[in-house]
């Protein structure tokens, strides 16, 4: 970054108009020019990364203290260090870590399973609350939900059909 | 240890984790006694905010025993009972220094627009939740607090977040004496808004949501008048009537990105994921404060492009503030607000539920069952 001398006197008028009170930002922040420092600032210890942490590249560097919990792995890995290429700015960050969650998510049930661990998506939607005390009307769901499932396919494999008839 | 563990957009079970580590010499690990799902737990929960892995564990609002410290931690000691603000912040950067410490900047390397939050997705830092018996919690310096003697724990949970998050809405209203607030929403954090607004002397507080349980609450516990925006049609022409043309003083969102009321938004922005989120609330809060009003927003919106009218901002001369709770900085306030009993968060507390059943919790806060209001979830070792 280019070094200023904070030398304004050629500029006429410099800073008369300064109105300390102007300030929308009152009063969650409590003013001291820090700002002006830049990154400036006597760094908290550094945490070492123990696993792998994604950057943004709007920043020079890991922030002091790091969240392990997941690092990235598999398919949905790769995509989101493809997306961490790309700054926040961008659908290029933010749409391939969309489509990571999502492929990520049959990873989980895939490593389930690898565990010899059956996911019991019942439970883990909390169907069974539903089923405890909320029976009749969530049995109703699940037939009208299976009913236009099942008509769904049905229209579709007739169309199919009807195609190779042709 | 017992853990809140993510397994997909509307899939979460409570199962074995290894215990956390301490990583970092200011950090310390908590015995977590009480730990609240927050409305904007949902979000990550129904799969909106980008990056939030599979194996997650999810916790942002928790309270706890500190168990063990890292060799740098000088204020706290094992045996502490202490309440951890939901934003990790290291209090040196520029931003924790001016008193922004929802805006650290050396808490998440993984984006710049926000700080670390416990457990909310690898956008806010990858730090692992307090959903869970023990949970890391780094800078204990800093955000964690000491809860006073005689403080009800469940009162101090709701310090962590949603008491702040409130408050704060109510705050960068920058209400008058006598103003018109409207909050839209009537979830845990638009209830507090709605009654923190009274403690800066608004004249009349207005909710508005399409719940009707949590509307009847809200008139309730804040003294307020609280409206379906499915039965007064137009809600900005309402609004508008209701101020006598005008519009409102001061309008605060309190749903963020998940708001019902408007089909295109919904497509958009909650089934189709291609903007930030639905912003049907915002939308309705900017067309109904008057000219020259502000807005606040603590709702939460997904990082992509969001639908809002922005050229009425620009056409009403609008003042929109929003942010992050800066939880660290209000809480000397927000203790001394309960202690004389002009808050009493506690109340809003509507279900118990043990953390083995985290999925039931979950499942019974988002689908609104049960007249739910706020769920804390309780750790087995906190049963003990």
């Amino acid at each position: 970054m280019e070094n200023r001398t904070n030398d304004y006197s050629h500029i006429k008028g410099w800073g008369v108009d300064a109105d300390p009170k102007n300030e929308p930002t009152y009063p969650m922040k409590k003013y001291t020019g820090d700002d002006h420092k830049r990154l400036n600032w006597e760094r908290p210890p550094l945490q070492e990364p123990t696993v792998e942490v994604l950057k943004s590249i709007e920043r020079p560097n890991l922030s002091a203290v790091i969240g392990t919990s997941t690092p990235p792995s598999g398919l949905s890995g790769s995509l989101r260090r493809y997306a961490f290429k790309y700054s926040e700015s961008t659908y290029a960050h933010w749409l391939p870590l969309i489509m990571a969650d999502k492929i990520n998510v049959v990873e989980g049930i895939i490593e389930d399973l690898g565990k010899g661990h059956i996911p019991n998506i019942f439970a883990e939607k909390g169907w069974g609350w539903e089923w405890k005390h909320n029976r009749a009307a969530f049995t109703r769901k699940l037939v009208i939900g299976a009913a236009i499932t099942a008509g769904v396919l049905v229209l579709l494999s007739s169309k199919k059909k009807l195609k190779r008839s042709w | 240890m017992l853990a809140m563990n993510f397994r997909g957009p509307f899939r979460v079970r409570a199962e074995q984790k290894p215990y956390p580590e301490i990583l970092h010499p200011e950090d310390c690990i908590v015995r977590v006694t009480r730990s609240c799902i927050c409305g904007s737990d949902l979000h990550l929960y129904h799969g909106i905010v980008p990056d939030t892995r599979v194996g997650m564990t999810f916790g942002h609002e928790f309270i706890g025993e500190v168990v063990e410290v890292g060799t740098g931690v000088q204020k706290l000691k094992v045996g502490d009972n202490i309440l951890v603000p939901f934003n990790i912040s290291c209090g040196r950067c520029a931003f924790c220094k001016q008193e922004l410490f929802g805006n650290c900047h050396e808490s998440n390397s993984q984006a710049t627009a926000v700080g670390g939050i416990f457990g909310y997705s690898h956008t806010a830092g990858g730090f692992d939740g307090g959903q869970a018996e023990y949970v890391r919690v780094p800078y204990a310096d800093v955000g964690p607090t000491v809860i006073p003697a005689n403080m009800d724990p469940d009162d101090a949970v709701l310090l962590t977040d949603v008491v702040p998050t409130g408050y704060q809405a109510a705050e960068m209203g920058g209400i008058k004496t006598g103003d018109t607030v409207v909050v839209f929403g009537a979830g845990p954090v638009g209830i507090m808004a709605a009654k923190c607004a009274w403690l800066f002397g608004a004249g009349r507080v207005i909710v508005i949501d399409h719940v009707e349980y949590r509307l009847e609450f809200v008139r309730n516990y804040a003294q307020c008048e609280a409206y379906n925006f499915r039965s007064i049609g137009d809600p900005v022409v309402f609004l508008k009537r209701e101020t006598g043309f005008l519009g409102a003083d001061v309008c605060i969102d309190a749903v963020g990105g998940e708001a019902a009321g408007d089909t295109m938004q919904t497509i958009l922005g909650r089934k189709g994921l291609m903007t930030g989120g639905s912003a049907t609330a915002l939308h309705w809060a900017i067309n109904s404060v008057k000219k020259g009003g502000i807005v606040s927003i603590v709702g939460v919106y997904g990082p992509i492009d969001t639908l809002v009218p922005i050229g009425n901002v620009v056409n009403k001369g609008l003042t929109l503030r929003a942010n992050q709770a800066s939880v660290k900085r209000l809480l000397p306030r927000l203790i001394n607000h309960i202690q004389e009993g002009r808050l009493n968060p506690k109340e809003i507390i509507s279900h118990r539920v043990p953390l083995e059943e985290v999925a039931d919790a979950y499942h019974i806060f988002s689908a609104k069952k049960d007249n739910c209001i706020k769920p804390v979830l309780i750790p087995p070792s906190a049963r003990a």
